[in-house]
């Protein structure tokens, strides 16, 4: 795929890939060999239809890779660029025992671009109303998809959402140069015109109870995510110039901080950053951090590159576009000067012992080994919680002990006619499996406002966080 | 999108706008504050739920223009529209059921204090409202206090009520006994100042805090503050604490983290729009 030059990049906002061009895309087609037990469908977590969309493109019908596509998946243009393929579709395609596997992304990616671009040609089926009311809690990835198949089958649907702008962290925590904002803002526009009722600057739990919307819907789906924040609980974190990553990137994402001051918002920049975490969102701070000004961009990671949960391509990036890296290194300490802003962040190293419980080697702090990473400004990226705000308000619901709500197989949860999916129930996990819950709880949502019994629909089967 | 129905000035920085939000207006309690985004490019800023009239719909905010947005709010003009009003926000506050309760106000926190007091007088809850300012001009909410309680106003330069802080009257106050609870709002070390006055009578002491916020749902972790050695985030956790436990210093710090964006933001706003409405 072509991309921006990493040296040019790095100080700019816009997309770092920029996409097939048609030719290549329908030669990169023709390399799916149609298997007949196809293993990429078993490694998604939608298990979409690879084989049949890739045919149509390769055909140069691409109405019907876009309709065959969106069938199994409401938003490909989203999940082509920010699925995990290396660990999920790809890494099972039978072309990649031997050379490269088929770029499914790419290609999920270019049809679902081109979708977006010929609205008229891939329209929303719709069933005839049936009067049935359904709310949906949180506008992220999970509560957009159950909203777009629940309108689908005719109900009316109305999402509620905490901001002022609908996408979840697609448009609050994924940076535009890996998601452009444009792409949520289509399919937003896309659910609203088939009748999806998307109600901003909602607080659930505050504006309305749970059970003042259980009294005026017929089902709930609840998909609020994961916003709480963790911090690291060291010394010196209340520092000014120690962010959350939510509240770094929000800055600078939502509230468009990097246009200041075009824009209200302010962000600190800071010559050096620090930001510690290995994941998804540590690579986008980082890498943001860059973008805004920083001469230097720090991540801070306690085990090693292998380890490292984020996208291979995001790591990649990161490191072309001059993102340091401190491997097996633990913050112990923000360190600030008498004014209290931050000056450095002081860590100890760390070697791999034993593997823990998820299979990894723990990492065991070196005796003796302090040192301080000099800078202004550190992101703490090491995870985040089930935000309580819309739970402790309904004590009924049952919570796992994290407070991730509990569902059933349909996704239904200790409450009858209340689903919830994505994060909330996940913790912290993927878009994809997001939009898989959000499916298949609309497809159970749909069999319980009929009054039949709840079934498991074609979303396949549940992929355990 | 929600209409100014009207807006009147109430000192020379302090304006009050009533404004379209009739589910904010019909459940909203004490202590309760809303984030208002005025469009596109703004910031999202908390302002506390001063008043709402339930059958109008709408909702009182007083404002105090120290800063670009609020300088752009208080521009509009009634008739024109604030993009985004999201709430009622952060925990009602703990309101007594009965006894006598002190309620002090300095400057804009004046307005704060307001809501508190309906909440205690609707209790059954006798109330003295202790209100101050700069001088006599910057006095206000005087009249909406006298409905519903007695009320003291001291002025820095005496030229209204009594001369001096409100933490003097407020002394004479605590001395002469029967205070049950004691709410302050305004500056910091203005709550900093009647908490350490309230300590050593012993009489519980709430106080609003006013960090930086962005989500004002317990998301981004922008607000928190320290209470009793525990870090806590103000939007869902409070704005209101125990007085005597909160760290003060560290509000006031980190208060500071964008003066230099904040001032950069001022210049310009000065420069171009923010004239308007302002004298
Ligand atoms: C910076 C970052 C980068 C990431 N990168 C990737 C990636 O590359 N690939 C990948 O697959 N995953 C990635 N993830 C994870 C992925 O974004 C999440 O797993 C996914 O968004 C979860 O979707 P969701 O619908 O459950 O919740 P969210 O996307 O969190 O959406 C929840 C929505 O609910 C709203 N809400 C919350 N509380 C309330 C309430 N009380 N009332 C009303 N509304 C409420 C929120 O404002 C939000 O809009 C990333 C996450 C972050 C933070
Ligand atoms: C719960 C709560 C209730 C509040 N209620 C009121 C009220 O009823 N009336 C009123 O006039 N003010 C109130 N404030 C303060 C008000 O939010 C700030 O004055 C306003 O955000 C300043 O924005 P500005 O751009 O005009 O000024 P700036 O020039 O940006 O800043 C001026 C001062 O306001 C603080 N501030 C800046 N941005 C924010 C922000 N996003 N959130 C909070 N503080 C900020 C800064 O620390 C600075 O000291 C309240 C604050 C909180 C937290
Ligand atoms: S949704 Fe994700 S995992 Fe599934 S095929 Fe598309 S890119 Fe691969
Ligand atoms: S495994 Fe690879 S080659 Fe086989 S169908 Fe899937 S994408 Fe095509
Ligand atoms: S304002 Fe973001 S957590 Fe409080």
């Amino acid at each position: 795929m072509t991309e921006q030059d990493p040296l040019i990049r790095n100080a700019n906002f816009k997309e770092v890939n920029l996409g097939l061009p048609e030719k290549v895309a329908l030669i990169e087609a023709e390399r799916c060999l149609q298997c007949r037990d196809p293993k990429c469908v078993a490694g998604c977590p939608v298990m979409v239809n690879i084989p049949k969309f890739i045919q149509l493109l390769s055909d140069g019908n691409l109405a019907g890779a876009a309709q065959s596509l969106l069938a199994d998946n409401a938003l490909p243009a989203v999940t082509g660029r920010v699925c995990p393929q290396e660990t999920q579709c790809e890494v099972e395609c039978i072309r990649g025992h031997k050379g490269l596997p088929v770029a499914i992304g790419y290609l999920e990616r270019f049809v679902g671009d081109w979708a977006r671009g010929h609205a008229d040609e891939v329209p929303m089926p719709k069933a005839p109303p049936t009067g049935k009311k359904v709310a949906v809690i949180g506008a992220g990835p999970g509560g957009l998809t159950a909203a777009g198949e629940l309108a689908r089958k005719g109900h009316s649907v109305t999402i509620y959402e905490a901001l002022h702008k609908p996408g979840g962290v697609l448009v609050y925590g994924i940076p535009e140069f890996r998601l452009p904002k444009a792409i949520v803002e289509a399919e937003v526009a896309r659910l609203e015109q088939a009748g999806v009722k998307i109600v901003c600057n909602t607080v659930i739990g505050r504006t309305y109870t749970l059970q003042e919307l259980r009294a005026e819907y017929d089902a709930l789906f609840i998909a609020n995510g994961a916003g709480l924040p963790v911090f690291m609980n060291v010394p010196g974190e209340n520092l000014k110039g120690v962010y959350s990553a939510n509240e770094y990137l929000t800055r600078v994402n939502l509230m468009a901080a990097y246009e200041f001051p075009r824009a209200d918002t302010p962000v600190l920049k800071g010559q050096r950053v620090a930001t510690v975490g290995g994941g998804n969102v540590a690579m986008d701070s980082a890498r943001t951090a860059k973008r805004i000004g920083a001469q230097e961009s720090i991540i801070v990671y306690r085990r090693t590159r292998k380890e490292m949960p984020a996208r291979a391509e995001e790591i990649h990036h990161a490191e072309e576009e001059g993102i340091k890296f401190e491997f097996l290194v633990a913050p112990v300490e923000v360190i600030g000067n008498e004014k209290k802003w931050v000056t450095g962040l002081k860590c100890v190293r760390m070697q791999l012992g034993e593997p823990d419980a998820s299979g990894r080697a723990r990492p065991v702090v070196i005796p003796g080994s302090e040192f301080v990473i000099p800078c202004e400004v550190v992101v703490v990226a090491i995870g985040t919680r089930a935000n309580p705000l819309l739970t402790a308000t309904c004590p009924d619901l049952k919570l796992n002990k994290w407070g991730n709500i509990m569902v059933d197989e349909q996704g239904m949860t200790s409450l009858p006619g209340v689903f919830a999916g994505g994060d909330i129930v996940r913790g912290a996990a993927t878009v994809i499996l997001a939009m898989g819950d959000g499916k298949r709880a609309a497809a159970s949502m749909d069999a319980y406002l009929r009054g039949e019994p709840v079934i498991t629909a074609e979303a396949g089967p549940a992929v355990p966080a | 999108m929600h209409k100014i129905v009207s807006k009147a000035v109430l000192s020379p920085n302090v304006t009050r706008m009533d404004v379209e939000a009739a589910r904010i207006a019909q459940i909203r309690q004490p202590g309760q504050f809303v984030i208002v985004h005025r469009d596109g490019a703004a910031e999202r800023i908390p302002l506390t739920i001063a008043d709402a009239d339930a059958q109008a719909g709408t909702i009182t905010l007083v404002i105090q223009a120290v800063g670009k947005s609020t300088k752009e709010l208080v521009a509009l003009e009634p008739g024109q529209t604030i993009a985004d009003i999201s709430g009622p926000l952060g925990k009602p506050t703990e309101l007594i059921s009965s006894g006598r309760a002190l309620c002090i106000g300095g400057g804009v926190g004046t307005a704060v204090v307001h809501p508190i007091a309906q909440g205690l007088k609707r209790q059954g809850v006798s109330v003295l409202s202790i209100i101050g300012g700069r001088s006599k001009e910057w006095v206000i909410f005087e009249n909406e206090l006298r409905a519903l309680g007695e009320v003291q106003v001291c002025t820095d330069d005496g030229s209204y009520g009594r001369k001096g802080f409100v933490t003097d009257a407020a002394r004479d106050a605590l001395t002469a006994g029967g205070i049950d609870i004691v709410y302050a709002v305004g500056p910091v070390p203005m709550m900093r100042a009647v908490a350490n006055l309230t300590r050593p009578f012993g009489v519980h002491t709430i106080v609003s805090l006013n960090p930086v916020m962005v989500d004002g749902t317990g998301m981004c972790g922008g607000c928190r503050v320290e209470v009793g050695g525990q870090t806590l985030f103000a939007c869902v956790d409070g704005p209101e604490f125990d007085g005597h436990k909160v760290d003060y210093e560290l509000l006031m710090d980190r208060l500071t983290t964008y003066r230099e964006f904040e001032q950069e933001s001022s210049r310009r706003c000065d420069d171009h729009t923010c004239r308007i409405g302002l004298s």
